[in-house]
């Protein structure tokens, strides 16, 4: 606790030293697993033991020649890229009902779009492979573009509210009071003033798709996502592949984010810091 | 300003689909707790069977109590490491605070499986925690208690949701009005003073908007439990996630997920009742 103590110190930069190095030490907890994660991709040895010996490349070669992981891929991205549409394209008219239309039901209706995000994911999961077989249809890729497509509309819909709060709605009203109609007003002024939300809705879907295991497991057909893939090799035995594996995911998180960063200084600024939305829906935010 | 049609337009596609595809859904989870199981076929005869057996039986109790158990671990540790390490970026981070932002956000990006993973060859038998331990000579054999064990789900989520309490925590930090904690100052309260009648009691939103996610994300974690439990880590979920499996008990397992849903549903409502009487403004 004296942590909080020598924190709210009226000079900081001397105070709060103990309080830095705590954050340090949390850092360094967050980052140990990725680190040893990584370092033992090029583990001769498998991936346990210490120190890490006979280092090599064998891993990462073992992995690009290894067909089940790369047909993996490709059905998640598959996955990804269907469930940021499904979910973009009906996330933006939820977050514009949200913003602007009142009707009965409406705090259910928002109760029920952003659900997924807080429930565990195996409820979701379990109530859709129930519908799924109730409604006499077969498991496949198909049922799980649909339970991330409908899970992550909760996303799309956090992100572009808050975009859609933050716009000036004069622009909106000077284009409709000059005569152009809904659709051109929405086409030419809504559409582009939320092209960066828009953007980081679709990257967080794609990223939150593509990692998603809990709603998954319920739905996959014969065809497997990476992460499903990656959890099957899990119980027939570790090898340090899958290290090599989930340091190629984590590259890729990493450069999605400094590409979601690089849209944001090139375009207007106004845009919060990512996933910012989100937490801020947990906390009732969006009335 | 908007138009009957164009508020139509905008309500009713999102509406139809949530409707069918999340509320439906839901709905046919709740009604199959009240069905029963005959011959291995599902029969639409309505009874409370199922939700007498989860009481009557001490296994699922003794499991639900486990689970909230570890899922309050969780919370507390991820609380704990997750708090002051938003105050200190929110107040003492100076121009670093975006790029440490960025770089809290980061683990939270890696996939959930990773960490899981990254965790269960740190903590393995043969794992590389326990190499160093015999590296260092500190232990002769392999220590077995560190992985599948209730301290390795603990751990492992804890691990995973501390980025979570960290983001609402710092969410509302940022909200504060700098200007109160200078009024405070300038008035003559000590620096704890300060964070405990002015900072901590303005970031309670966030606090409990942080704690309720990993409580419930805990609760309901199915996969940790697999990856790094063991026997004695085994979680409510797993047990719905075996009655959905092999055994043909969707009925029971679905009462299961109901009680889940219910407890999630009355914690939310619960802690957003008190968020807004601390909301400040």
């Amino acid at each position: 606790m004296d942590v909080f103590m020598s924190a709210a110190a009226p000079q900081p930069r001397t105070k709060a030293g103990g309080l830095g190095i705590y954050a340090a030490a949390v850092f360094a907890f967050l980052y140990f697993p990725i680190v040893v994660l990584v370092i033992y991709s090029f583990n001769g040895a498998g991936v346990g033991g210490f120190p890490p010996r006979n280092l090599t490349l064998e891993w990462y070669r073992i992995l690009f020649s290894d067909r089940a992981i790369w047909d993996a891929v490709l059905n998640s991205v598959i996955v990804a890229l269907a469930a940021v549409m499904i979910a973009l394209s009906l996330g933006l008219p939820a977050a514009l009902a949200l913003d602007r239309v009142s009707f009965p039901g409406k705090a259910l209706f928002r109760r029920l779009v952003l659900l997924p995000l807080i429930l565990p994911g195996i409820i979701t999961g379990l109530s859709l492979l129930m519908f799924v077989r109730y409604t006499g249809q077969k498991l496949s890729l198909l049922t799980v573009i649909l339970g991330h497509g409908t899970a992550l509309i909760s996303v799309a819909t956090t992100e572009l509210f808050a975009g859609l709060q933050k716009m000036d709605r004069a622009q909106e009203e000077a284009s409709l009071d000059l005569g152009a109609n809904y659709l051109q007003t929405f086409w030419r002024v809504t559409l582009p003033n939320l092209s960066l939300p828009m953007a980081a809705a679709g990257l967080l879907i794609f990223t939150l798709s593509m990692d998603e295991i809990a709603v998954t497991f319920f739905l996959i057909g014969r065809d497997n996502t990476l992460p499903l893939e990656i959890w099957g090799r899990l119980r027939r035995g570790m090898t340090p592949e899958i290290n090599a594996i989930s340091t190629l995911i984590f590259i890729f998180s990493v450069a999605l984010i400094l590409f979601w960063y690089h849209l944001r200084t090139r375009g207007q600024g106004s845009a919060e810091p990512l996933l910012v939305a989100e937490s801020e829906a947990f906390q009732g935010k969006i009335r | 300003m908007y138009s009957r049609a164009y508020k139509l337009a905008i309500s009713l596609p999102p509406l139809a689909w949530v409707t069918l595809f999340l509320l439906a859904p839901y709905a046919l989870m709740f009604v199959h707790s009240f069905w029963t199981v005959q011959d291995n076929q599902i029969v639409h005869t309505w009874s409370l069977n199922n939700y007498a057996k989860l009481v009557a039986s001490p296994l699922y109790v003794q499991v639900l109590l486990r689970s909230m158990w570890i899922a309050a671990r969780v919370t507390v540790f991820a609380l704990l490491l997750g708090y002051p390490l938003a105050y200190f970026l929110s107040f003492h981070a100076g121009p670093r605070k975006e790029l440490l932002y960025q770089l809290v956000i980061v683990p939270l990006w890696v996939s959930y499986l990773v960490r899981g993973y990254a965790w269960k060859t740190i903590l393995g038998g043969d794992g590389v925690l326990n190499g160093l331990l015999q590296f260092l000579h500190i232990t002769q054999h392999p220590v077995e208690f560190l992985l599948y064990s209730p301290f390795a789900v603990v751990l492992t989520l804890t691990h995973i949701y501390t980025p979570f309490t960290f983001l609402t925590i710092y969410a509302s930090l940022e909200h504060i009005p700098r200007n109160l904690v200078e009024a405070s100052q300038d008035l003559g309260a000590s620096p704890r003073a300060t964070f405990w009648r002015v900072i901590l009691p303005l970031s309670v939103p966030g606090l409990l908007a942080g704690a309720t996610f990993a409580f419930v994300l805990t609760l309901g974690d199915f996969l940790a439990p697999i990856l790094v439990g063991g026997p004695g880590g085994t979680m409510i979920s797993n047990i719905v996630q075996t009655l959905f499996g092999a055994a043909y008990q969707w009925p029971l397992g679905s009462a299961i997920a109901v009680c889940i849903l219910v407890l999630v549903l009355g914690l939310l409502l619960a802690t957003e009742r008190v968020e807004r009487k601390w909301t400040f403004s």
